[in-house]
C-alpha cells in the first residue's frame, strides 16, 4: 500500500513495477467502453473495472462502490485529463489516496523497460527493452564499447540514453523484418547515431531510403571481442524475416516464433504463399539448431509470457515441447491454423508498413494514433 | 460537405482536452431546447468516440461528425419528452415499407423530411425535400397540394405534428410515414 495521501501521480515506470512485481493494484479505467475493450493495462495482480468518465460527471458514487478497501487505486484514461478529474473527485468523496496515470494510456504504450537478459562468453551483455503496454521487444547487444540494436521501436531516445549511460557507441541497427504492428525506430536511430541500418532485402520492397542488406552468411561483430551476430533467413511472417544468432547462444526470432505462439503470415497480404515458408522455418530450419539456444522474440502476446523481472525468453527445446504452434504435426491443420480464424489485424497495419518503408511520413501525434492498441502479431493472440 | 449544416447552438471546445469537451457539452445541452441541434467544435481526436458513447448513455441523438481541417464538428440533437408521448394521432399513415414499394414503382410524389437540417444532411431518403418542422408554418407554400405528400421524421412523431399542421392549412393528400427514418430500410443518401 502506498503511504502518501490525497491525489498522486503514478508514472508508467511505477505502474510497470506493479505489473512485474505482481503487486496488487485496483485500476479504474475511465475511457469509453470500446477503447477499453480494445486494449487495457494487464497484469496478474491487477484488477480492472471500466466506468467511462462521462458517466461520472454527476458524481462518483458508482465508482466509489467498486473501490476495494485495502488496495492501491489507480485511475487511467487515454491521455491523463479525465483520470485526474475523476481521481480528484474520488479523493473529495472520501477515498484517502488515489493515483492517476501520468500521460495516460499514451505514456503506457510508449514506456520501455530495459531488462538484462544474459551475458556473453567474452563479457558482453544483451539487454531486452520491454514495451510492456504494447507487447514489443527490442534488443541491445553491448560489448567492448560498442552496441548493436535490434528491432528498435520509435522511442529512440531511450536507446540513445541507455547507450550513453553504458558509455557505448551504437554501431549497427537491425530490423529482423518490415514491421506491421508498430513503427520502427531503426532508421531514425541509425541516422541519429551514425550507425549502419540493416534490413532484409526481400522485405525492403518499395523502401525509399538507403539500407544495408541483412543477409545470411554475412556476420556482424560488435566490440573488440568477437560476438558473432549471424543472420539466418527464416521466412514466414514476411518473406525476408531473418533471425539473429548472437554468440551461438541467443536466437532473436523476430515475429516468426514467440514464447506461447508463432507468427502470422497474413499481414502483408500473402498468407497463402508464406504458409509453406513459415512451416519450413519452424519445423525444419529451427529444428537443426541447438535446443539450448535462448529464444528472444520481438513480441509477447500475453502478460503471462513475462518472466523474472519482465524478461521474455525461453529455451528453444522447451518451446518445441510446450508452444502449441510448434506442435501441429499435420500440415493441413497447420495451414488452417495460420490462415483461418486469425485474430483481428493490428490497428492501421497497412499504414504502418508504408511508414516503415518511408512512403508515409506521419507526424508524432499521427504515429501515436496508428500504434494504438495491442500488437496482434501472433497466431494465437485474441 | 456540400452544404452548411444548421445547428441551433454552437459550442466551442477547440483546444480543450478530455474531459472538458464532454463536461461543456453536458452543460450546454441541459439548457438547450428539446429537439434543437448542438454543434460541438473540438480538436481532441478522442472526442468523437466519447461523444457517441455519452449520447447513447444519455438518450440524446448523435447525428454525426464532420471534420474541417483540425476541427471536429459533432452534431447532437437534444431528445425531448414529447417524442415518447402518445397524442391524438393524425389518422392517415403509411408504413416505410409501403412507401418503398410506391417509390420503386416510380409513382410521382413529394417526400417531405421535417427533421432538423443536420439530421437530413447525414441520412435521408433520396430526393426528399427538407423543411424542418419549425419552418413549416412559413414554408408550407413550397408544397404542391395536388401531389401526394409523404411526411417523414426520425420516429414518426414530428411528422405526425407536421401532418396535422398541413391538414389545418387545407392539404388533403398528406400521409405520415411510420416509423420514420428508424423504420426505413431502403436506400439513403447524405451530403458527404
Amino acid at each position: 500500500m502506498s503511504t502518501k495521501k490525497g491525489l498522486q501521480a503514478m508514472t508508467a515506470k511505477q505502474l510497470t513495477q506493479y505489473v512485474l512485481n505482481k503487486q496488487e493494484l485496483f485500476i479504474l479505467d475511465v475511457r469509453n467502453e470500446s477503447d477499453f475493450q480494445d486494449w487495457k493495462v494487464e497484469g496478474e495482480s491487477i484488477r480492472i473495472v471500466n466506468i467511462p468518465y462521462f458517466d461520472l460527471l454527476d458524481g462518483v458514487d458508482a465508482a466509489m462502490e467498486q473501490l476495494p478497501a485495502d488496495q492501491d487505486v489507480l485511475v487511467v484514461c487515454a491521455k491523463e485529463g479525465s483520470s485526474k478529474f475523476v481521481a480528484e473527485q474520488l479523493v473529495e468523496a472520501g477515498r484517502e489516496t488515489v493515483s492517476y496515470l501520468e500521460g495516460g494510456m499514451k505514456a503506457w504504450s510508449e514506456h520501455l523497460e530495459p531488462v538484462e537478459v544474459g551475458r556473453m562468453k567474452d563479457g558482453g551483455v544483451i539487454y531486452q527493452f520491454v514495451r510492456i503496454g504494447k507487447g514489443c521487444l527490442s534488443y541491445m547487444i553491448v560489448s567492448g564499447g560498442e552496441a548493436v540494436v535490434v528491432d528498435a521501436v520509435r522511442m529512440v531516445d531511450v536507446f540513445e540514453d541507455f547507450a550513453r549511460d553504458k558509455g557505448v557507441r551504437i554501431k549497427h541497427v537491425l530490423d529482423t523484418h518490415l514491421h506491421a504492428d508498430h513503427i520502427s525506430g531503426g532508421r531514425k536511430l541509425a541516422e541519429r547515431t551514425g550507425a549502419v541500418y540493416w534490413l532484409p532485402e526481400k522485405d525492403a520492397g518499395e523502401v525509399v531510403y538507403a539500407y544495408q542488406k541483412l543477409e545470411e552468411g554475412h556476420d556482424l561483430t560488435v566490440g573488440k571481442t568477437t560476438i558473432r551476430i549471424q543472420p539466418l533467413h527464416s521466412p514466414g511472417h514476411t518473406s525476408g524475416s531473418t533471425s539473429i544468432l548472437v554468440d551461438d547462444r541467443y536466437l532473436l526470432t523476430g515475429d516468426i516464433l514467440f514464447i506461447e505462439s508463432i507468427g502470422r503470415p497474413d499481414l502483408a497480404g500473402m498468407a497463402e504463399d508464406w504458409v509453406g515458408d513459415l512451416r519450413h522455418t519452424l519445423y525444419a530450419r529451427y529444428k537443426e539448431l541447438s535446443e539450448e539456444l535462448i529464444v528472444l522474440p520481438a513480441h509477447f502476446g500475453k502478460i503471462t509470457e513475462l518472466g523474472e523481472r519482465g524478461k521474455v525468453a525461453a529455451r528453444l527445446g522447451d518451446l518445441y515441447r510446450f508452444n502449441p504452434g510448434l506442435n501441429i504435426q499435420d500440415e493441413a491443420e497447420f495451414r488452417t491454423t495460420v490462415t483461418e480464424h486469425l485474430p483481428q489485424q493490428p490497428n492501421a497495419y497497412q499504414e504502418i508498413r508504408q511508414t516503415n518503408m518511408g512512403l508515409l511520413t506521419p507526424d508524432e501525434e499521427e504515429q501515436r494514433e496508428m500504434e494504438i492498441g495491442p500488437n496482434r502479431c501472433a497466431v494465437h493472440d485474441k | 460537405m456540400a452544404s452548411q449544416i444548421h445547428a441551433n447552438q454552437i459550442l466551442d471546445c477547440k483546444g480543450l482536452a478530455c474531459p472538458m469537451p464532454i463536461v461543456k457539452t453536458k452543460k450546454a445541452i441541459q439548457v438547450l431546447e428539446a429537439g434543437h441541434v448542438l454543434e460541438v467544435q473540438a480538436t481532441d481526436k478522442g472526442s468523437t468516440a466519447d461523444i457517441q458513447s455519452w449520447a447513447k448513455n444519455t438518450g440524446h441523438q448523435y447525428l454525426g461528425t464532420v471534420q474541417e481541417g483540425d476541427v471536429l464538428k459533432h452534431y447532437l440533437r437534444k431528445a425531448g419528452p414529447h417524442e415518447a408521448k402518445e397524442e391524438a394521432r393524425y389518422p392517415h399513415t403509411i408504413t416505410a415499407g409501403e412507401l418503398m414499394n410506391k417509390l420503386e414503382k416510380g409513382e410521382r410524389m413529394t417526400i417531405l423530411d421535417v427533421r432538423e437540417p443536420a439530421e437530413y444532411a447525414f441520412h435521408r431518403i433520396p430526393e426528399a425535400k427538407s423543411i424542418p418542422l419549425g419552418e413549416l408554418e412559413d414554408r408550407a407554400g413550397e408544397l404542391d397540394p395536388a401531389e401526394e405528400i409523404y411526411v417523414v421524421c426520425r420516429t414518426g412523431n414530428r411528422s405526425d405534428l407536421a401532418c396535422r399542421q398541413l391538414a389545418g392549412k387545407g392539404y388533403r393528400n398528406v400521409k405520415n410515414v411510420l416509423a420514420g427514418m428508424a423504420g426505413w430500410t431502403g436506400p439513403t443518401e447524405s451530403d458527404e
